[in-house]
């Protein structure tokens, strides 16, 4: 059966995971690709690295890490944050990525979705999304709004809409990150996920709010996610992404166990 | 040495890394007579099926069928594996290798009364696996790999392994020292190391 999966997400600046997960057996010791490895043996299905680095020299370290973490990494390995080339995504692709991920860039040029799928494959190519509910609309879901610069800049484009055209562009999977619910760790956007779910047939990752085991359980019934980002928590009350995946086995949700 | 086949689709360095890895030492190539003189073939491959007749143009596929011939182990990879059928639906004009009955065709849009989506992404797990399997030694049912994929090949009596998603497909297909796998060992954990460790030691 095909299991809903468990993405470990570490964001780095400089060569150094800022923001992680925090799970109690698994101490940041703030080297990316150490980290990367460790939540590999701790069960998730999957690793994506989101630079954060605003410096040309930065990015090199980037290329460096990258090379580091995937030199033994046997799960899917996804990269993202300021590539805005299919030059850049090559760059990224041949230090190890198996996927790249997309998001301002593919708002402002959309072309350069088809542009590295052609190149790398479609199932290469994440697209990532950072939506606001339309607060005053009479419909909030529907009318969502895509975000750029970190959630700061609306683009005035509706994500389900965003969301239909970067699959037909040829995007290989969306990373939909709900900005309402990004820190809250009150539980994901289970209806905005739900509603990008049905718009598109490649899989939507979900992104933002997770607290509990039961956010997660709600995003793949309720949203019906095919995969849920891990960031940042530190206050569900398990250990790893096993004990996480675990428990979510024990309410029925299909998970790769043993990892 | 393993000849590491490159005909341009996707990206090789996750399948050379892996095999790097278990110790193996490869040569990307498109040149026919570095495939007939490797010790062992791997044919990786993502994308579209098309991109399978720069096999035939750069005079790869005889090279493949002597190689397999004269007994050199060959592993398919994703479209690898499906280039061992007689073709596939994704391409109809470009014929595969032959060397597997039946043709690879897309998953259906819905299954058992409810949509199906397509691609077919993630961990998904091995059941019905051969007992005479080389390729999956210490291998059991219900172990996960993963996958990304729309087309998929039939289950026939070369099949090793079928993983069920829109009802049973080919997972990986076996006969004597012709193999190939629909998943990415190379991306499936301690299963995938452990199936390529076996086509390494063949």
């Amino acid at each position: 059966m095909l299991t809903k999966r468990i993405i470990a997400c570490l964001d780095v600046r400089d060569g150094r995971v800022v923001k992680g997960i925090q799970f109690v057996d698994i101490i940041d010791a703030g080297d990316p690709a150490e980290l990367a490895h460790r939540h590999a043996a701790a069960g998730a299905d999957e690793i994506v690295l989101l630079d954060i680095t605003a410096t040309h020299e930065g990015r090199a370290t980037l290329i460096d890490t990258v090379r580091r973490a995937a030199s033994q990494l046997f799960i899917p390995f996804t990269v993202g944050g300021g590539i805005r080339s299919a030059q850049e995504a090559e760059a990224v692709f041949t230090a190890g990525a198996d996927k790249i991920s997309i998001n301002s860039a593919a708002i402002a040029r959309p072309e350069l979705i088809g542009e590295i799928g052609g190149a790398f494959g479609a199932q290469a190519v994440v697209v990532a999304i950072d939506a606001r509910r339309a607060a005053d609309s009479p419909d909030p879901v529907r009318n969502a709004e895509v975000y750029v610069a970190g959630g700061r800049k609306p683009t005035g484009r509706k994500v389900v809409d965003w969301a239909r055209e970067a699959e037909d562009r040829g995007a290989g999977e969306i990373l939909l990150t709900s900005m309402d619910s990004d820190g809250t760790r009150a539980g994901f956007d289970c209806e905005l996920t739900a509603a990008v779910s049905a718009a598109v047939q490649i899989p939507v990752i979900a992104s933002g709010g997770a607290g509990t085991a039961q956010h997660f359980a709600d995003v793949f019934t309720r949203g019906k996610a095919d995969a849920a980002l891990a960031a940042s928590i530190f206050h569900f009350g398990v250990t790893s992404s096993r004990a996480l995946k675990e428990e979510l086995a024990k309410s029925g949700i299909p998970m790769r166990l043993p990892c | 040495m393993i000849a590491v086949i490159d005909y341009k689709a996707g990206n090789l360095t996750s399948v050379v890394k892996a095999l790097n890895y278990l110790g193996a030492e490869t040569e990307v190539t498109q040149s026919p007579d570095v495939v007939r003189r490797a010790q062992k073939i791997v044919l990786p491959g993502v994308g579209h099926f098309q991109a399978t007749q720069l096999l035939h143009d750069l005079k790869l596929t005889e090279a493949t069928r002597e190689a397999a011939a004269k007994g050199t182990p060959f592993l398919g990879i994703c479209v690898g594996l499906q280039w061992l059928y007689v073709g596939s639906t994704e391409a109809p004009s470009t014929d595969g290798l032959c060397h597997f009955n039946g043709r690879c065709e897309r998953f259906p849009a819905a299954w058992k009364g409810a949509e199906l989506k397509s691609p077919h992404v993630g961990w998904n797990s091995l059941e019905q696996i051969r007992p005479d399997s080389r390729l999956l030694r210490g291998i059991s049912d219900g172990s996960f790999v993963y996958y990304t994929h729309s087309w998929r090949a039939p289950v026939s009596e070369d099949t090793a392994a079928v993983t069920n998603y829109g009802g049973a497909f080919t997972a990986a297909v076996e006969r004597d020292n012709v193999m190939g796998v629909q998943f990415h060992p190379e991306k499936s954990s301690d299963t995938g190391l452990q199936l390529l460790k076996n086509f390494l030691e063949m």
